[in-house]
């Protein structure tokens, strides 16, 4: 054994061993991570497609194969019904929301307002709050009581004498769902403004100066100089707030509690799964949430990981 | 520039230390349910020769607090065995049921753990064989002596009993403010008919919502008491034997009746907890709300007394019935410590055990031999009625439905508290029975 192991060092071997091991060493540490996400993250995408065409229900796994009937039925389940329509309207409003005021505000921090800095962080520091915080602040902010009992925004109203402006927030009708996403657009519209400020310090000054030497007024300068360059960062907005947006489930669970009035996709899956136990319809609607966050993120890393390899 | 930066940086370091003072107190949670378990390891290390794990949501409150207390009783009678409390915070047990579901399924089952007596435990964990049939320890013990007789097929399955239950809540309980109640010369309601026109005059006199009602698990509480006071308690229980149908007339009148009551109901009912709908009731906006008598404990804590500050009967239509719920702890099929779950199982239907953990918790014991000293005035008129009326079960808190049937119920419930239409609603209901069954 020992005479073994005192190798010659003529022979070319232990080179081309060391190599080798050097390169075991990089993918044994990239090993753990990789074998975490094959099973924690594609291993369970697997699991939950099978299941979700399965009939299991109640405690014990069930994997008799029902083919497509529990997306059959949640195409005529009314509560899912609400839940798309709970969705579109929350990601309409809460998007562009977000890239208005987003915008908005990038612009006026880029004209070179004093104490940019103490501004700037200023409207990030919602971002840095949990969606539970938010929810539970809104909650307070957006009480819908009427009457002797206005709390809330509706008593600021009130007090300013904007009696027109007090309503039901998200007890409101169909569109509760709205004001739920005013809470997501404050706390988000900050780290849009910080996208979009990015962006707008990456137009270079002297395509600025040109438009201006051109004789263009500063409102042509935004609108056919830098707004045009400001499309790839209005894309990467839209990928990352639409994709939160359909998985929402925090915030509206910190505000309106779990009611189907107010209902998404995210909460159904849990309630149904875990309060009802009807592991196959919730597997179901995991699987839809799961394409359609797909549909809207995997064009979009296609296309930029292109664009790196062009670039 | 760079000083900028750093002063950002220095803020986003302040606001992350905030925030993670903040998640630490979800830490805190738990840190305090470990420090129970460790208090109680120390007292049972005398002579550790077995020990017994039981599962509960029971974390904070007076719900912790009976737990403890009969923890007391139980390390007394038994101080070789170690008590291993894992009690899983939040949601009122949405959370530890999550959980308690996840270990099953990985084979890991507690020795024991808490559930609402009847269908949540029956229809879930006996339907997937995890529990152990109790009837030996009943006839040792002669609970059946001391329980109610019309208890029993509520908590049993093929003449199997599969819980002790260690407490009992009334759900159908109507509280009221006796000022209000004065003020506009109304008495106590006693049928459904008195009801309407109290409300009715109520609300032709000013008040906006003369019944308050909080969140969507309040509205189906509201839902089983008006069911039962417009179908009669054995119309009721006919609903989940499956022998009186959803679609029957009788469900059809207890859905209009249920339709006309939330006419009255606030409007913000969906932004409340329990407790606020409570709270309206004590300040005068409300006159009633019918809510189970955990809402005592809430009068209680914030200072009312009870005949000035509230006073309460059963809900209307339903005298002589009592719409109950209870905890309740089961014996685990593959028990790692069977003995001892049989010893922690003793302690929980033991007269001490429940005398020492309802008064803390607020409710009364599931015995009829409860020590009477220990309770209030509110608890005292519930035991009386315990002993004498007719046991029904509560479907919001677990007792006639299983938890996938229930939980059709609720989108039933939410979705008609959003359309309105009773045809619709019971459509639905008989939907939610094929759909769980």
């Amino acid at each position: 054994m020992q005479t073994e192991r005192e190798t010659p060092a003529d022979i070319p071997v232990p080179k081309r061993k060391r190599f080798r091991m050097e390169n075991w060493w990089g993918v044994l540490w990239v090993l753990p991570s990789l074998l975490a996400v094959m099973v924690f993250v594609y291993g369970f995408i697997i699991w939950t497609a099978r299941v979700s065409v399965s009939a299991w229900k109640g405690l014990t796994p069930d994997y008799t194969y029902v083919g497509a009937e529990n997306f059959v039925n949640l195409a005529s389940d009314r509560r899912f019904h609400i839940d798309i329509t709970n969705t579109a309207i929350f990601t309409v409003v809460f998007v562009l929301g977000c890239l208005l005021i987003g915008l908005g505000l990038a612009l006026l921090l880029d004209k070179g307002i004093r104490m940019e800095g103490f501004y700037r962080s200023l409207f990030l520091f919602p971002m840095a709050i949990s969606f539970i915080v938010t929810g539970v602040v809104w909650r307070w902010l957006m009480n819908p009581a009427q009457g002797d009992r206005l709390s809330g925004l509706n008593l600021l109203f009130d007090n300013l004498g904007l009696d027109f402006l007090i309503n039901r927030w998200y007890a409101t009708p169909t569109w509760g769902i709205a004001a739920v996403a005013i809470g997501a657009v404050w706390q988000m519209s900050g780290y849009t403004m910080a996208l979009y400020l990015a962006g707008l310090r990456a137009v270079p000054e002297a395509l600025r100066e040109a438009a201006r030497v051109d004789g263009a007024s500063e409102f042509q300068v935004y609108r056919s100089v830098i707004m045009p360059l400001l499309w790839p960062v209005t894309l990467s907005a839209v990928i990352i707030l639409g994709h939160s947006s359909l998985k929402v489930f925090d915030l509206i669970i910190a505000m309106v509690g779990k009611q189907v009035a107010l209902d998404v996709p995210a909460i159904y899956m849990w309630t149904t799964t875990f309060d009802g136990f009807f592991f196959g319809r919730g597997a179901a609607i995991g699987m839809v949430l799961l394409v359609s966050v797909a549909v809207l993120v995997i064009p979009y890393l296609w296309y930029s990981l292109r664009q790196d390899s062009d670039g | 520039m760079k000083r900028k930066t750093l002063t950002f940086l220095g803020l986003l370091l302040v606001l992350a230390m905030v925030a993670a003072a903040c998640s630490s107190d979800s830490e805190d949670t738990t840190t305090t349910a470990a420090g129970g378990t460790e208090e109680t390891t120390t007292t049972a290390a005398v002579a550790m020769d077995s020990q017994v794990e039981v599962f509960s949501w029971w974390t904070g409150g007076g719900e912790a607090a009976g737990l403890d207390a009969m923890i007391v009783v139980f390390n007394a009678a038994y101080p070789n065995i170690e008590f291993v409390n894992s009690a899983v915070a939040g949601g009122a047990g949405t959370n530890a049921r999550a959980v308690l579901a996840s270990r099953l399924q990985a084979n890991d089952p507690p020795d024991s753990w808490q559930g609402h007596a009847g269908q949540e435990l029956i229809g879930t964990y006996v339907a997937a064989d995890q529990l152990e049939a109790l009837n030996f320890l009943y006839d040792e013990m002669g609970w059946l002596d001391v329980m109610p007789e019309t208890l029993i097929p509520l908590i049993s399955k093929d003449g199997n009993i599969y819980s002790v239950p260690v407490n009992i809540h009334r759900s159908n309980v109507l509280w009221a403010n006796p000022t209000v109640l004065a003020d506009a010369g109304i008495e106590m309601p006693a049928t459904l008919d008195d009801f309407f026109t109290a409300l009715e005059a109520l609300k032709t006199g000013g008040m906006e919502a003369p019944l308050a009602m909080g969140e969507q698990w309040t509205t189906m509480h509201l839902f089983e008491t008006i069911m039962l006071a417009s179908m009669g308690p054995d119309a009721w229980t006919g609903l989940w034997d499956g022998s009186v149908a959803w679609d029957s007339a009788e469900v059809t009148q207890g859905l209009d009746d249920f339709a006309k009551i939330l006419t009255y109901t606030n409007e913000d009912a969906a932004a409340l907890a329990w407790q606020d709908a409570g709270q309206l009731v004590l300040d005068g906006s409300s006159a009633f709300n019918i809510m189970g008598d955990w809402q005592e404990g809430f009068f209680r804590e914030v200072g009312s007394e009870p005949q000035t500050g509230y006073i309460w009967a059963a809900t209307p239509g339903t005298d002589g019935n009592f719409q109950f719920l209870s905890d309740s702890f089961v014996l685990a099929k593959s028990a790692p410590d069977r003995d001892a779950a049989i010893a922690w199982l003793t302690v929980a239907g033991s007269l001490e055990g429940q005398d020492a953990f309802n008064p803390v918790k607020g409710s009364i014991p599931a015995r009829s031999d409860g020590d009477r000293s220990l309770y209030g005035e509110y608890l005292l008129s519930a035991m009386d009625d315990w002993a004498t009326d007719t046991v029904v079960g509560s479907l919001t808190h677990g007792v006639v439905a299983n938890d996938s049937w229930k939980s059709e119920i609720d989108t039933a419930i939410g979705l008609f508290l959003i359309d309105g239409d009773v045809a619709g609603f019971q459509a639905a209901l008989v939907a939610a029975q094929e759909a769980s069954g």
